[in-house]
C-alpha cells in the first residue's frame, strides 16, 4: 500500500520501474456502489495525465476515470470486462484497472502519498 | 473520477441553487444511515445498504420507501369528479369508491404535465402527484376545481411498502390491508395510526402505498421495518425497480412534448373518455388512437453489459438516428442493461434492431416488450 500515490479524483498509480498500475480507490468505490460495467482503454493509446482514460458504472451513473500521470496503456484488466464487481471487493488490489508506461515520472510528484490521501478523503466525510 | 453526462450536472445545479425541503422521515432516514440527497427540492435517501441490495431486497421480500416528498391533495366539491375529467384522459366519473386509477394532467397539445394516482373515497378525491411539478399541478387543479376544493395535505407522509412480504408485513399490523387488491384503497387503522392505504405501488411487485400523519411517519416506519422481511430502501433502487418495470418517471420519459399515445399509456384511457373527448389536447389524443403516433416509447434490452442511459442516441441499421434514450441502466434482476425510449413509429415493432450510440460506440440493441420483469401485483 506505501508505493501507491493518489489523486484528489481518488484515482491511484503505483510504479514498478517505468509501468505505472492504475485503479481507483477503495472510497471511490464505496461512494459508487456496485460497479455493474467497466470501459477500459485500448492497448497502445497515449493518455494524458488527468484525461479521461476509463469509465466505471455502477447501477445509478456512470463516472469518468482520469489517469493519474500521461503515458502508454501498455495492459488493461481484461477480468472487469467478465467481473466489474471486482473493483468492490478489490479497488486497490485485484481490481487494478490498468498499466501505463509512465511519460513522465515528475507527474507523480504532485500526488498524494497514502497517509496524506487517506488524511484528504476523512476531510471529505459527513 | 468525475460524474459523465449532462444529467448530474443538471441535477447539480439544481441542488446548489435551493436548500432541499425535509420530510416527515428525513431525520429517520438519517439515522438508518441514508445516504441523503437533494431530489425535487427534498433531502431523500439515495440509498441505505446499497442500491442492489435494495433492489433485490424488494423483489425477494419487502422494502419500505420514504416517498413523502409527493403532493397529497384531497379534492372535494359535488362536481370533484367531472371537473377533474377536465384536466386528465382517465376515468374518474365511473371511478368506484375504494377504487384508484392512474392518469395525467394533459396541455392543449396533448402532452403531459404530469402523472398522477387518482383514489376516489366516498366524499372525496385523494391525489397523488409527482413533488418536481406539484405546485403547478395545484394551481392547475385550483384552476379547474376552485381554491377552497383543493386541499394539500401538508401534514401527511407517504410511503411504500413494496415486495412479495409487503401483505404480510402490513397484515401483521393491520388485516384489513390484506383485503384490498391492486388498484383499491381504504381508510385503515394501521398500528393504531389513521392511515390510507392503497394497494398499488412504482416497483412492478405488489406492495402498499401508505398515507399517514407526519407526527406518526417516524413510528409507523419503525413498526414496518419491526417486521424480520421488511428493510429500507431509497429512490436508487426505486428507480431501477421502476425501470424493470417498465413504467415513466416524468420529466425523463414523460414530458410536456410527449403525450400518453407516443408514451405508449393509451391503456390508462378509457372507452367513454377516447370517444367523448373533453380534458386539454382531446383532438391530438383522439386523432393518435385513430392514426397511430409518429413516435412510441418502447424498451431496448442492449446487448453485452454497458448500460445506454438517458440521452444517448438511437439509430436504425443505416446509422440515422431515429430517436433517443430516455431511462436506461443496469437492471439488477434482468443481470444485464435495460433502456426505454422514443423511436420513429417505423422502428417500434418488437424485435428491431437498432444500435443505440454510448460515448460515440454503437451499441447492438433490439426492441423489446416492457416490463422487462413480470408485474407481480394482487389483482383479484
Amino acid at each position: 500500500m506505501s508505493g501507491k500515490k493518489f489523486s484528489q479524483d481518488h484515482e491511484w498509480i503505483e510504479m514498478d520501474g517505468d509501468i505505472g498500475t492504475v485503479g481507483i480507490s477503495d472510497y471511490a468505490q464505496e461512494q459508487l456502489g456496485e460497479i455493474v460495467f467497466v470501459e477500459l482503454p485500448e492497448v497502445g493509446a497515449t493518455v494524458a495525465a488527468k484525461g479521461q482514460f476509463a469509465v466505471v458504472e455502477s447501477v445509478k451513473a456512470a463516472s469518468e476515470i482520469y489517469a493519474p500521470a500521461g503515458g502508454e496503456v501498455v495492459e488493461v484488466n481484461g477480468a472487469l470486462d467478465d467481473a466489474p464487481e471486482t473493483i468492490n471487493s478489490g479497488a486497490e488490489t485485484t481490481g487494478w484497472i490498468a498499466r501505463i508506461r509512465v511519460a513522465d515520472p515528475g507527474e507523480l510528484d504532485a500526488l498524494l502519498d497514502d497517509a496524506a490521501y487517506r488524511e484528504f478523503v476523512s476531510g471529505l466525510e459527513d | 473520477m468525475g460524474p459523465q453526462g449532462s444529467d448530474q450536472q443538471r441535477n447539480r445545479t439544481v441542488s446548489e441553487s435551493i436548500p432541499p425541503k425535509s420530510t416527515p422521515l428525513t431525520e429517520f432516514n438519517r439515522s438508518l444511515g441514508g445516504r441523503m440527497v437533494p431530489f425535487a427540492g427534498y433531502e431523500m435517501p439515495l440509498q441505505f445498504d446499497g442500491i442492489m441490495a435494495e433492489h433485490n431486497h424488494t423483489r425477494s421480500q419487502a422494502s419500505l420507501f420514504d416517498v413523502s416528498h409527493m403532493g397529497q391533495i384531497r379534492v372535494t366539491g359535488t362536481d370533484a369528479a367531472a371537473a377533474m375529467e377536465t384536466l386528465v384522459p382517465g376515468e374518474i366519473s365511473a371511478l368506484g369508491v375504494g377504487r384508484m386509477r392512474y392518469t395525467q394532467f394533459t396541455n392543449p397539445q396533448g402532452g403531459i404535465l404530469d402523472d398522477l394516482m387518482v383514489t376516489r373515497f366516498a366524499d372525496h378525491l385523494f391525489v397523488v402527484v409527482n413533488a418536481a411539478v406539484k405546485d403547478a399541478d395545484i394551481a392547475l387543479m385550483r384552476g379547474a376545481l376552485g381554491t377552497d376544493n383543493v386541499d394539500v395535505l401538508e401534514d401527511r407522509a407517504l410511503m411504500a411498502l413494496q415486495g412479495p412480504a409487503a401483505a404480510a408485513a402490513l397484515s401483521s399490523l393491520a388485516p384489513a390491508a390484506n383485503e384490498l387488491s391492486f388498484m383499491e384503497a381504504a381508510a385503515i387503522d394501521v398500528g393504531g395510526i389513521d392511515c390510507l392505504v392503497s394497494r398499488s405501488g412504482y416497483t412492478g411487485e405488489d406492495g402498499y402505498e401508505i398515507s399517514a400523519p407526519s407526527v406518526h411517519a417516524a413510528s409507523l416506519a419503525e413498526q414496518l421495518l419491526g417486521h424480520p422481511h421488511v428493510a429500507p430502501a431509497g429512490l436508487g433502487a426505486r428507480d431501477s425497480l421502476r425501470l424493470e418495470a417498465g413504467l415513466c418517471l416524468y420529466g425523463h420519459d414523460i414530458d410536456e412534448t410527449t403525450t400518453p399515445i407516443e408514451a405508449a399509456l393509451a391503456w390508462s384511457i378509457g372507452k367513454r373518455r377516447r370517444e367523448e373527448g373533453g380534458f386539454p389536447g382531446a383532438e391530438t389524443i383522439q386523432q393518435q388512437l385513430r392514426d397511430g403516433a409518429a413516435c412510441k416509447r418502447v424498451g431496448f434490452l442492449p446487448e453485452g453489459r454497458a448500460p445506454a442511459r438517458e440521452g444517448a442516441a438511437i439509430e436504425n441499421q443505416d446509422g440515422q438516428e431515429i430517436g433517443q434514450i430516455t431511462s436506461g441502466g443496469f437492471g439488477p434482476t434482468i443481470g444485464a442493461p435495460v433502456a426505454m425510449g422514443y423511436v420513429d413509429a417505423a422502428f417500434a415493432q418488437l424485435d428491431t434492431a437498432v444500435n443505440l450510440v454510448v460515448r460515440e460506440k454503437r451499441l447492438p440493441a433490439r426492441v423489446t416488450k416492457m416490463p422487462f420483469v413480470a408485474q407481480r401485483y394482487h389483482k383479484s
